[in-house]
């Protein structure tokens, strides 16, 4: 085995520090639900924590008090509301104030990919029109030396440490993703140090076989963390659907704080590990969510 | 099938407006519906694109949200979030951007950010997401909000993504692709925008709607077009269409 297999416990303890900007990316597909919930058990603070969509794991993070201040561009619970944790922390100061720095979508991916490019910034066609600049003072404006047009910047983003769920990764950490890819590449490739939670560990032939799908390349990895489920209640393709109920359920479950904080309680703070989660979910729950098989057809590589 | 819901009648009326062969790129919620119902029927041929990089999707089932695997399944191309924003949105390639929002003013500006102040919220709302820029680079805009004076107000307490943005089109200064908000269909009727004061008109009201009601549920002294048309009810077909095969659950037809 590499030495870069470990567990998700050692990963986000060697790799997560307090006061650390964190990014655990995926676009709805792959959000890493375990290394979340790994943070929250091991109490890490003052994270700037970085996401477009913070999703239902980041208010979970917000509500359990590691988080200093977020930044997004879409804070809700997709195709169902809002998110309770970060509101009350927005609106209450609960149970902390919550430090927000927002942009749209494409302002956080040209974040990443000023980042992942080693520039200090990017420019791009957006934000005019818009309060989002007079709220955030990071979103600027240049001129264009070539045709005197405006456009908006904004600053590279630089994570201390990435956290990237893929559907299979070899024990170096060349990660393959399929399906929605977000900005997973970007925000690996901006990031000081990365950590690969993966649903499966493959031989490194298998990978070589089909490189068009490596998307992140273990000369980046720092951490290989081997997760099935990892990214429960989000989805992994060929692997598990999305529990759309639960998403819908959460409404519920995290309306107050009380409701929010028994769910902690049980399912994080309650559970040593994901194995543990994916036994107290049961067999037959799991079953409910697994892939259907559609596999793709395949291509030579041969010359 | 003579009984529908307010829902029912925007996602039908929506879907209307969609040609096939068209490029569009999908919200979530009503649009979602539309644009599939769409698909559905007169366009077999519209190309849905959604923010998280699936192109030429043909869901088998009503995708809850914008990142749901069904999209990606079948889809023609799937493509990294850098891509879509890039290459397909601020490439122009986009016909026809959807936005919904907590907020419309009579401009087409959108509020999807924050009610009251921004530094102390009365009410925080998720965000731009891909909005602000969808607003700014799709050629055409179409806007499917519910209708009341509190979303419809005077003045909108947050500008997410820009519309005509006021009474002489700042827009223009802008030098924006898009061309701006073409159509606001609300629970109530139909809006297009005065071409010279830039301004929402009522131009369509839904079957057992007065113009009466549509003023009592919206917060300035809206143009009213004279006489407004009646919007064509769902067809039995496009209310089969909806309630068996599109919305079965009703997630987002409540």
């Amino acid at each position: 085995m590499s030495g870069k297999v470990m567990t998700m416990a050692q990963a986000v303890g060697e790799f997560v520090r307090d006061g650390d900007t964190v990014v655990i990316e995926g676009f709805t597909h792959l959000i890493c639900f375990a290394a979340g919930h790994e943070i929250i058990r091991q109490k890490k603070c003052d994270l700037v924590a970085c996401r477009l969509t913070p999703d239902l794991i980041y208010d979970q993070m917000v509500a359990a008090g590691c988080v200093r201040k977020l930044v997004f561009s879409w804070a809700g619970n997709p195709g169902v509301g809002s998110l309770f944790g970060l509101r009350r922390a927005v609106e209450e100061g609960l149970p902390r104030k919550g430090e927000i720095e927002e942009y749209s979508h494409f302002g956080m991916v040209a974040r990443f990919m000023a980042g992942a490019s080693n520039l200090p910034f990017m420019h791009l066609k957006t934000f005019e029109g818009s309060d989002l600049p007079k709220k955030n003072k990071n979103i600027k404006f240049v001129r264009c030396p070539y045709t005197g047009k405006r456009y908006a910047t904004v600053p590279a983003l630089n994570p201390d440490v990435a956290i990237i769920h893929v559907q299979r990764t070899d024990e170096e950490g060349n990660g393959q993703i399929w399906g929605l890819m977000g900005v997973q590449r970007e925000a690996a490739f901006a990031a000081k140090k990365v950590v690969i939670v993966a649903e499966e560990i493959v031989p490194g032939d298998v990978i070589r076989a089909d490189p068009n799908r490596t998307l992140i390349p273990g000369l980046i990895v720092d951490a290989v963390v081997i997760e099935p489920f990892a990214a429960h209640p989000s989805y992994a393709l060929g692997y598990y659907d999305r529990d759309n109920d639960f998403y819908v359920e959460w409404a519920k479950v995290s309306k107050d704080k009380a409701g929010m904080d028994r769910y902690l309680a049980e399912w994080v703070y309650g559970l040593p590990g994901r194995r543990e989660y994916r036994e107290k979910l049961g067999a037959e729950y799991l079953k409910k969510l697994e892939a259907d098989s559609r596999p793709s057809g395949s291509v030579n590589y041969g010359f | 099938m003579a009984d529908y819901t307010p829902s029912e009648m925007m996602v039908a009326r929506a879907a209307r407006e969609l040609k096939n062969g068209e490029v569009v790129f999908v919200g979530i919620g009503l649009p979602n519906v539309a644009c599939n119902l769409a698909r559905r029927l007169q366009a077999p041929g519209l190309v849905l694109i959604y923010e998280s990089g699936a192109v030429g999707c043909v869901p088998d089932r009503l995708p809850l949200s914008i990142g749901d695997p069904c999209l990606a399944t079948d889809s023609i191309s799937v493509c990294s979030m850098v891509e879509v924003f890039n290459y397909y949105l601020q490439g122009g390639l986009i016909d026809v951007g959807f936005l919904g929002g907590a907020q419309v003013d009579r401009f087409g500006n959108i509020n999807s950010t924050v009610i009251g102040d921004y530094d102390r919220p009365k009410v925080r709302l998720p965000g731009s997401g891909g909005a602000c820029e969808i607003a700014i680079h799709a050629k055409k805009i179409i806007m499917v909000p519910k209708q009341s004076p509190k979303s419809f107000p005077e003045k909108i307490d947050f500008v997410t993504s820009p519309g005509f943005i006021d009474e002489v089109n700042s827009r223009r200064n802008f030098g924006f692709p898009g061309k701006g908000p073409s159509l606001v269909i609300t629970d109530f009727g139909v809006y297009g925008f005065n071409k010279n004061t830039y301004e929402m008109i009522l131009q369509e009201i839904y079957p057992g709607v007065t113009v009466r009601d549509v003023k009592a549920n919206i917060g300035w002294d809206v143009k009213v077009s004279r006489p407004p048309k009646t919007t064509v009810p769902p067809t039995d077909e496009e209310l089969r269409i909806i309630r068996q095969d599109l919305d079965p659950a009703r997630i987002h037809l409540r």
